[in-house]
């Protein structure tokens, strides 16, 4: 885009566009232009050799640590061990989490996503609220999550459904998988709403103004043309929320994550053992890091080989929908 | 199918269909509309659609509740920390209103009204005792008669005993509990600004440099490469912060503390980087091409027109960018809590800090449910939550008439 195109009066084919371009470029270099497009050019790179030193870093160091028995043992009591300790139950917890949030936030989001898309006048006021809270929702700190699950889902559902079920001890009104679920599934709601919205912006019109000339109703058109194309980005859309939610510590430290567990969480109402607590504690907590060292780097490379997988199959996805839209248009 | 109930304009009066009136077209009763097919499932499922929408405006008012019903008391003075109290003998129970016996004996209002009678006499009876328990040393201190909740313990300097001048301590455990917030705010706006000053020069650089001076094709690896900045863990940052950077820093300018508010404030901006970047970016990009190709025209470097013509056009993305970097910085946790944790009350970025999110992350578990420690934990999240709702607004206000403006609306 930044190209210079060759003037208009010179004549066709005179030599190629790059040789040109070329020629221009050297008529206007200064010293000043130079060494301020290197100071940018150095940024980025800074940037991006800060991305690379930390993992490398984490691959390096993990790489030689992780083992089969370390990602698949239930570790003893004392886990600062490196000998006897893994990290099972910690995957099993993050992952129930993770699953438990994206069926409850995929719903909502996409049903959010569609009424803005597809029913609401973009200049009505009611739609520019729902806005401006789905922007705010983005900002909120996680440790604010965190309080509103302890709050409200603990201190005011949990201790209700208690008294409403007439549990003699508290069974829904302390920290549990599914509280610590339901807070992710709201810190999480603008990423699905966000990615939902935008792939079903990229939906030609055509179809929709094809289906409904053909006599099928609003609802019919969007159920059976329009999402079916949409699914892919709704898809990216649950990727990118696990992603983000995957990694996130602050939000479940007092809606159900447990320092220790001698077994697997079995029920909604059971507190869990995390990857990213657990890197809280193995790097805070430990008696001796030196031989803490290489349990946490292996810990940080299972969780950033959890979460990468994940961000990588949501950018496969979004280019080949990408890809397939472009030969729809 | 002729229906007649309940009798609409349209049904009475031939509409001429034309856009205007198209988009002004009733919607019927139910969905049913004189010469359709009668939907009433269909309307239904919109309207259900409608309501699910309104989820999102539902949470952040939720948000808002129930953080701040948690630190009310805070707020209207109901929480007391005074260690000597003057007792209540428990046969003047009933001269005190419920709201005032409550606080007295540290329990919420619901607790106080669910309790029998007899259990609170035997409460106020303990409470006496426990007065008479409090040792020799205290009895004669006038900070064990302050109730260090009070809003200017809270936020102005106190001359406590045992301290030559008065000073901002934040100190929630021991005999006298010393709950002032100033400590946290100046290490949260250390830290932050330590981050910002960090990442806004270099995320803007790149920003630049990605959307103005990099051919196509390196930009399109450019791009995602930065942003997968972001899909990295703040625990994981806060552990490389912790590990290695904290040593290679301290190897390097030699200073006393190892964790301190300057690694801290760098691995922040680690964090903050793709969020500015990815804003700053987008603000750059949204500068239409006949701005740059017109300033190329006229014989402007690529520099020239990237610093002189684009980056003043995006300038309140650019402003937007750093005032929402601001608002992702002052509540990220994981990162503060892991470096530092010490509240110090200095502006030293070499010293310790200890933000407010950290704190909150920190102190929840072991503050008593329902205390006054807990109430001010609440009470710095609603704060926080406050702060980040205005950076929000601010940005967010800020790129909406940018784009206006980019449109030639306004």
């Amino acid at each position: 885009m930044n190209t210079v195109t060759p003037p208009e009066y010179l004549p066709e084919n005179s030599g190629d566009t790059a040789r040109l371009t070329r020629h221009f470029r050297a008529e206007r270099f200064d010293f000043g232009s130079f060494f301020f497009s290197g100071l940018t050019g150095l940024a980025t790179l800074l940037i991006l050799g800060i991305l690379a030193t930390i993992l490398l870093n984490i691959i390096v160091n993990g790489w030689s640590a992780i083992s089969w028995h370390f990602v698949s043992t239930i570790p003893k009591k004392d886990f600062f061990d490196a000998n006897t300790t893994g990290v099972l139950p910690m995957i099993v917890g993050t992952s129930f989490r993770v699953i438990m949030m994206t069926i409850f936030v995929i719903p909502v989001g996409v049903i959010t996503a569609i009424y803005l898309t597809e029913y609401a006048a973009n200049t009505s006021i009611i739609t520019r609220i729902i806005r401006a809270a789905v922007n705010n929702l983005a900002g909120v700190p996680s440790i604010v999550f965190g309080l509103f699950g302890l709050g409200f889902f603990i201190n005011f559902v949990g201790k209700n459904l208690d008294t409403v079920l007439h549990n003699t001890s508290a069974v829904w009104g302390q920290p549990a998988l599914i509280w610590a679920s339901l807070t992710l599934a709201v810190m999480t709601l603008p990423v699905v709403i966000v990615a939902t919205e935008e792939s079903l912006k990229a939906i030609p019109p055509g179809l929709r103004e094809a289906s409904l000339a053909l006599g099928a109703t609003k609802l019919e058109t969007i159920l059976k043309i329009v999402l079916p194309q949409a699914l892919p980005g709704i898809m990216t859309g649950g990727i990118l929320a696990v992603s983000r939610a995957a990694g996130e510590v602050a939000p479940i430290l007092f809606t159900g994550v447990a320092y220790y567990m001698a077994s697997l969480p079995a029920h909604l109402s059971d507190q869990f053992m995390d990857l990213g607590y657990h890197i809280f504690v193995l790097s805070t907590q430990s008696p001796n890091i030196e031989q803490t060292r290489p349990i946490l780097y292996a810990t940080v490379l299972t969780l950033l080989l959890l979460t990468f997988a994940l961000n990588i199959v949501a950018i496969i996805i979004r280019s080949k929908i990408r890809r397939k839209m472009r030969s729809l248009h | 199918m002729r229906l007649r109930f309940p009798p609409r304009p349209h049904q009475f009066f031939a509409v001429t269909p034309s856009p205007q009136n198209e988009s002004r077209r009733s919607h019927g009763w139910m969905g049913i509309h004189r010469g359709h097919k009668a939907r009433p499932g269909e309307w239904l499922a919109e309207k259900f659609i409608f309501l699910v929408s309104l989820s999102a405006i539902l949470m952040v008012l939720l948000i808002f509740l129930f953080v701040a019903r948690e630190a009310l008391p805070v707020f209207f003075g109901q929480t007391n920390t005074a260690l000597v109290q003057k007792p209540i003998p428990p046969d003047e129970m009933d001269k005190h209103s419920a709201a005032e016996l409550a606080a007295y004996l540290e329990i919420t209002p619901e607790q106080f009204a669910k309790l029998p009678k007899s259990t609170l006499r035997t409460l106020m009876d303990i409470k006496a005792e426990g007065q008479d328990d409090i040792p020799e040393n205290f009895r004669n201190d006038p900070d064990a008669r302050i109730n260090t909740t009070e809003w200017q313990y809270l936020v102005r300097a106190h001359q406590w005993t045992d301290y030559d001048k008065p000073e901002y301590i934040w100190q929630p455990v021991g005999e006298i509990k010393k709950f002032n917030i100033i400590p946290l705010v100046v290490g949260t706006l250390k830290v932050t600004l330590v981050g910002l000053l960090f990442a806004v020069p270099l995320a803007v650089g790149a920003a630049i440099y990605v959307s103005q001076l990099a051919r196509p094709r390196l930009r399109e690896f450019l791009k995602p490469a930065i942003e997968m900045l972001s899909g990295i863990p703040s625990v994981v940052v806060g552990f490389f912060a912790l590990l290695v950077m904290a040593t290679v820093l301290q190897s390097i300018f030699h200073y006393q503390t190892r964790l301190n508010a300057f690694v801290a404030g760098l691995a922040l901006g680690f964090a903050v980087i793709p969020v500015i970047f990815s804003i700053a970016e987008d603000a750059l990009t949204s500068v239409p091409r006949a701005y740059t190709q017109a300033a190329l025209a006229l014989g402007a470097s690529r520099w020239q027109t990237a610093w002189q013509i684009v980056l003043p056009a995006a300038l309140p993305g650019v402003f937007a960018a750093a005032v929402l970097g601001f608002g992702r910085a002052i509540g990220e946790t994981m990162i503060v809590l892991m470096v530092c944790s010490a509240s110090v009350m200095s502006w030293n970025v070499f010293d310790s800090a200890r933000s407010i999110t950290t704190t909150i992350a920190a102190e929840m578990a072991e503050a008593v449910s329902g205390g006054p420690h807990y109430r001010i934990l609440f009470m710095l999240g609603a704060l926080l939550f406050a702060a980040t709702f205005v950076s929000n607004m601010i940005g967010d206000f800020v790129i909406h008439r940018f784009k206006l403006k980019l449109e030639g609306k306004r």
